[in-house]
């Protein structure tokens, strides 16, 4: 299911003497099965940006097309629950969405509203619970009995228990240790590999988007600024930093090297690509001489 | 949550004309004063004049026009209503027109414009107060009017901490509210659509997470608190010191001239 943007334009409250404009002539593809990254600096319109993906605010101008739905701005609320049974959003610190007494009801809380049987909903929560990385001795628990990872990972297994077709996630790992990092991360790379979902990531951690994303969007004051792969949009170090936009530690080192003789055909983003491109570059030779 | 940001009750507008620069303790003594004296109005002169004061100090504090009629918008069918009773239930004066209890005569047409401007000059004073008046400043006016009650052993710092706390999170209240409310229907809950009982089941998603917050919230700000050694209000120095000014005194003059008129007018 891909989703397009057509010069979309959104203000916050507009006709008000409040009104601001959020973004401005967006013209976007998340491509079906990709995995995306938009990153961009605190402000840039990346969070507005993806509560247009499943009908959450409507654009002020311009069409976004989710599937086979239309959305342009005199969309009416109505009907828009299917859209975003296929569309799951994880918002930033999606624990301060739990509330019901236990764990499994809260997972199933989703699917039942999209018209699950209970039954069949809770059995979603078993599976869900299990595929987040946790014991299914959880279920029965209160989510706030729980610790604040423990308690995110239930909010997203809350969102995935609607089996969405495309899984935005709004800074999913802020305020996670590394190891929690890098298991959510891991699991969703997982759900996107295994069960083709198309995963739409807001981040400021730039080696999550070197790591795992296929396309990089860049949002600079409500504007897309740059999209391409992550090879290509991390090759222009001084503009990603003009752009307050941090660079992979990887390719600030290979810079760094670069400067001191080695070659690199692309910056490489990830430590292995690094070790890859350095291997037949380290003089062995010439180290053995140094060492008498 | 956008409905809730074109509420303009209790919105601070940042500016700096006469009125913004006032001592807050004189605007909220001299609002409540204003409430006061509207009602030794009794004819049309006083009322003329009286709006004309209000029109005066509102482009003296140089906001939008547009506010203010805004902030009478939410309660216009409160002032219809009232209006209309005080029409068709006052007798006297020349009769228009009767049908059964319901008359329409002079006096009662005349009670309704002033019942009317009543509420309109009440309201423009108030967001007047509200739109030139940082929240803060607001609590710390309460604090220092409410000062003299201590003798009566009126928790006076401990009312005016919980005023300025509760001020500075309203706002980030309405944020997480409108952050919760789109989580959830994300997850498929209709907010405000189906019956009544169903309206208020959709409610239970938003309001659990929202009071669970607001206890963890609490629990981290008195942590925090307690760590930057804070005991109590007693013995406390303070950091905005509200100071009198000229300008104040003559805030009161006008209105002590205004006081006078009205009384003259009677």
């Amino acid at each position: 299911m891909d989703i397009t943007f057509k010069d979309v334009a959104f203000t916050y409250q507009a006709g008000s003497p409040f009104a601001s404009d959020a973004l401005t002539d967006i013209n976007l593809t998340i491509h079906d099965q990709a995995f995306t990254a938009i990153i961009g600096h605190t402000g840039s319109g990346k969070s507005t940006l993806v509560q247009h993906l499943n009908a959450l605010l409507k654009p002020s101008a311009g069409t976004v097309t989710i599937g086979e739905r239309v959305i342009t701005p005199e969309t009416d609320n109505k009907n828009l629950k299917p859209i975003r049974q296929k569309v799951g959003m994880v918002f930033q610190f999606p624990e301060n969405q739990l509330f019901e007494e236990t764990v499994a009801k809260d997972i199933a809380f989703g699917p039942m509203n999209f018209g699950v049987s209970e039954a069949d909903a809770l059995q979603r929560a078993t599976e869900m619970v299990q595929l987040v990385g946790l014991d299914t001795q959880y279920l029965e628990r209160s989510p706030f009995d729980l610790s604040g990872g423990q308690m995110r990972r239930v909010a997203i297994a809350g969102v995935l228990a609607m089996k969405p077709e495309v899984l935005i996630l709004d800074e999913p790992t802020a305020g996670l240790d590394p190891v929690g990092r890098r298991e959510i991360l891991g699991m969703v790379e997982r759900l996107h590999r295994e069960q083709h979902l198309t995963v739409v990531l807001i981040t400021h951690l730039m080696e999550d988007v070197a790591a795992y994303a296929d396309q990089v969007v860049v949002m600079d004051r409500g504007q897309v600024a740059k999209t391409g792969t992550p090879q290509a949009v991390f090759q222009d170090v001084a503009w990603l930093q003009s752009h307050q936009l941090g660079v992979p530690e990887t390719a600030l080192f290979a810079e760094k090297l670069k400067q001191r003789g080695f070659q690199f055909e692309q910056l490489p983003l990830t430590e292995a690509a690094l070790a890859a491109a350095l291997a037949p570059q380290l003089p062995l030779t010439k180290r053995g001489a140094t060492d008498e | 949550m956008q409905r809730m940001n074109k509420l303009i009750f209790g919105r601070y507008i940042p500016g700096d004309s006469f009125i913004h620069r006032l001592d807050p303790r004189g605007k909220l003594l001299l609002s409540f004063y204003f409430i006061g004296i509207i009602f030794l109005a009794h004819n049309w002169q006083s009322y003329l004049l009286l709006f004309l004061f209000t029109m005066f100090a509102v482009l003296m504090s140089r906001v939008n026009l547009g506010f203010f009629i805004r902030g009478v918008r939410p309660l216009i069918w409160l002032i219809l209503f009232t209006v209309i009773l005080q029409i068709f239930f006052t007798r006297g004066g020349h009769l228009y027109w009767h049908w059964g209890p319901l008359v329409v005569s002079q006096y009662g047409l005349v009670n309704g414009g002033y019942i009317f401007m009543r509420f309109v000059l009440i309201i423009f004073m108030s967001t007047l107060l509200t739109l030139t008046t940082p929240p803060l400043q607001l609590s710390d006016a309460i604090e220092s009017i409410l000062k003299p009650f201590k003798v009566f052993h009126l928790p006076v710092y401990e009312i005016a901490l919980m005023i300025s706390i509760a001020l500075r999170f309203v706002p980030t209240l309405m944020d997480e509210t409108e952050k919760i409310m789109n989580a959830q229907r994300a997850r498929g809950v209709d907010f405000g659509s189906g019956s009544l009982s169903q309206k208020m089941r959709a409610i239970i998603p938003l309001l659990i997470p929202l009071f669970v917050n607001s206890f963890n919230r609490a629990e981290d700000l008195a942590t925090a608190m307690e760590a930057r050694g804070y005991q109590g209000g007693e013995g406390r120095t303070k950091y905005r010191v509200l100071t009198w000014k000229g300008q104040d005194t003559l805030a009161v003059a006008a209105f002590a001239v205004i006081t006078g008129l009205l009384i003259w007018l009677r």
